[in-house]
């Protein structure tokens, strides 16, 4: 799923990064030593080339903290964005889309390992992001706090917020970090066929009975607005996309990459033969932009700051899954230890 | 950039799939059967309800782990195997069905409790890890010497279903085997849950190897249940053994889900797997 560029969390717990550098000390605000001179020109080099930044190489102590809380939340939102779609496995309405929905929802699964290595190989360990997410510290796509209350939400998941996370990721494919757009790369392919699948559980929808088409349409109803609101903020209320851009992560801006996501709505919408549910859409000629009706950024906030329809069951659910895995994660460690030791023991 | 609407209903979409792919579809056979060039007899039919309706519960079920599991590679890991299942169902009943003029789905959604001819073992809640891996073991040392010897049917369609199941189901067996040896030889807990769950799931091992008067009528066609069960005690009493766990005191449950009638916990899942399909009867999804 997505990659959100929303505001940062000012509790993600992200205790080891400035000891992960390559065991040189970069602190901020010392007097620049050589080292440091000679890794600043380099990774300032590489930018200017657009070239990549791969683990080994020095970086800036604000460029490692600020990819390691984007590829962080970005990992969280893959996992929490399990829930919404797993809460429909078991009742899926035919054994294709069963099989479907489970690859679907594990894919998701696979992207938060690809990520959360990738945020690895930046100096945090896995278990300090999952200690982070279930404390209720890290923060995760607010879209992923709105509850699946149909079958059709699947498909508006999957066209929306899929492809949502679509234009978002691809520019991020180039994204500075070698890892994060490595990452990025196998992630899209997947997204791809989420996004169309998507499209096809709506596209039956459009064109069966009455009732279905309704649960189509009252679906794209619900989700068109919180998936308009994935790509983050204004422009104008965004303080962290310049930076961002300026070392070639983010690529585009929020409100870029919003307008040519309701572009692709609006064609795509047709050939669902739905409609979205905002009457100010329009191609603006001066700008060649596309153009929305008003966003309520007011409940984003609140969405996001914790008070969303879903935000504690989601928490609760991995805070559970997480608490009661851990005699099994115990269990494999001991398990290993054992085997290690009876070889040493044999040697 | 408009997804076009074609038949992208494969999970060999999915990359994270670690087993092998999908060499012959749940489609293909549908597509085999509509144009007449296979038929499955009633006898083969109704043993292929048997094994689609053993894979299909189980899938169901461990569907349910899927972003509950105790490590993200196990949300995947047990994800994989239900999806093999589910793959496995799905050709079972698109075969059964053959016979009758249903589609695996009619056979899935549109059949009452009494009419589902799934084992027992199958239908178990999942309980903790130790108990889904438990019932894992189990399944997957018996579904492995099944498939292997389902491979030589003389039934086409049965063996090359079996022929694909059989690879999927060698990498089931792995992972089963791994998590008994790893649950028993951890920590005391691990292994104590280990030990309850093999207790809980045990007894339905018997109804695996009961012959009836349909394995008898398939001969070739089949397999005979009770000729696999000497391998099935020697497979899966090297692991225990080397786990240091004992099963042989434990019972042997009657079994009777081949005759229609099931445990206490098929109707809940079937409450729950059927429920919006028919909220919608004759729908297209
Ligand atoms: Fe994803
Ligand atoms: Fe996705």
């Amino acid at each position: 799923m997505a990659q959100n560029s929303e505001p940062n969390s000012s509790g993600a717990s992200i205790k080891s990064v400035s000891s992960a550098a390559s065991g040189k000390a970069v602190l901020d605000g010392l007097t620049p030593d050589p080292v440091q001179l000679a890794g600043q020109e380099h990774f300032d080099a590489v930018l200017a080339k657009d070239s990549r930044v791969e683990p080994k190489d020095w970086m800036p102590d604000a460029y490692r903290r600020s990819l390691v809380r984007q590829i962080s939340q970005h990992a969280h939102s893959e996992i929490i964005g399990m829930q919404p779609e797993a809460n429909w496995i078991t009742r899926a309405p035919s054994l294709k889309r069963k099989s479907i929905l489970m690859a679907k929802v594990q894919d998701e699964a696979g992207h938060g390992l690809y990520l959360y290595s990738a945020a690895e190989t930046l100096g945090t360990t896995r278990d300090e992001m999952m200690d982070a997410l279930v404390a209720g510290k890290a923060r995760y796509s607010s879209i992923f706090n709105y509850p699946t209350v149909t079958w059709a939400d699947m498909g508006a998941i999957g066209w929306m917020v899929d492809g949502a996370a679509i234009c978002n990721q691809v520019p991020l494919c180039r994204a500075s970090y070698g890892p994060y757009g490595r990452a990025m790369v196998r992630v899209c392919k997947e997204e791809s066929f989420h996004q169309r699948q998507g499209f096809e559980i709506l596209l039956e929808l459009a064109n069966g009975t009455a009732e279905q088409r309704a649960m189509a349409q009252d679906a794209v109803n619900r989700w068109y607005a919180p998936s308009l609101m994935m790509f983050g903020p204004p422009d104008d209320d965004s303080p962290n996309s310049k930076q961002s851009m300026a070392w070639n992560i983010k690529r585009f801006s929020n409100d870029e990459l919003r307008s040519r996501f309701v572009g692709m709505l609006v064609e795509q919408v047709k050939v669902l033969g739905l409609t979205l549910p905002d009457d100010q859409v329009r191609f603006n000629e001066e700008s060649k932009t596309w153009e929305h009706g008003p966003l309520d950024w007011d409940e984003f906030k609140e969405v996001l700051a914790g008070r969303g329809p879903c935000n504690a069951q989601r928490l609760e659910r991995r805070r559970t899954a997480h608490e009661e895995g851990a005699w099994v994660r115990e269990a494999a460690v001991a398990y290993h230890q054992k085997q290690q030791d009876k070889q040493k023991a044999a040697a | 950039m408009t997804p076009h609407a074609t038949n992208l209903g494969d999970s060999s979409a999915s990359a994270t799939r670690i087993t092998p792919g999908n060499a012959l579809r749940p489609e293909d056979i549908v597509e085999a059967t509509r144009l007449g060039t296979v038929k499955p007899s009633e006898d083969v039919a109704e043993y292929a309800l048997r094994l689609g309706d053993d894979a299909l519960i189980l899938a169901q079920r461990l569907g349910h782990w899927i972003s509950r599991g105790p490590e993200l590679e196990e949300d995947v890991a047990l994800g994989n195997i239900a999806l093999d299942q589910l793959g496995h169902a799905r050709s079972f009943l698109s075969y059964a069905g053959a016979a009758w003029g249903k589609t695996e789905d009619d056979l899935a959604y549109f059949r009452r409790e009494p009419e589902f001819r799934c084992a027992h073992l199958f239908e178990q809640p999942n309980g903790d890890f130790a108990v889904t891996i438990a019932r894992a073991f189990i399944v997957a040392n018996y579904q492995f010497l099944l498939y292997r010897e389902l491979s030589k049917s003389t039934d086409s369609m049965l063996a090359a279903i079996a022929a694909k199941a059989v690879k999927e189901v060698d990498y089931h067996l792995d992972h089963s085997t791994q998590w008994v040896l790893r649950l028993a030889g951890g920590t005391d807990e691990s292994r104590r849950r280990m030990v309850a769950g093999l207790n809980l799931m045990w007894p339905f091992v018997g109804e695996l190897f009961q012959d009836d008067s349909l394995t008898a009528r398939l001969g070739a066609a089949g397999v005979v249940p009770s000729s696999l069960k000497d391998e099935f005690d020697r497979s899966t009493g090297t692991v225990l053994a080397e786990a240091d766990l004992d099963v042989s005191a434990l019972h042997m449950s009657t079994g009777g889900g081949r005759a229609g009638r099931h445990s206490e916990h098929l109707g809940f899942v079937l409450a729950e797997m059927q429920v919006l399909a028919r909220e919608f009867p004759g729908a297209s999804w």
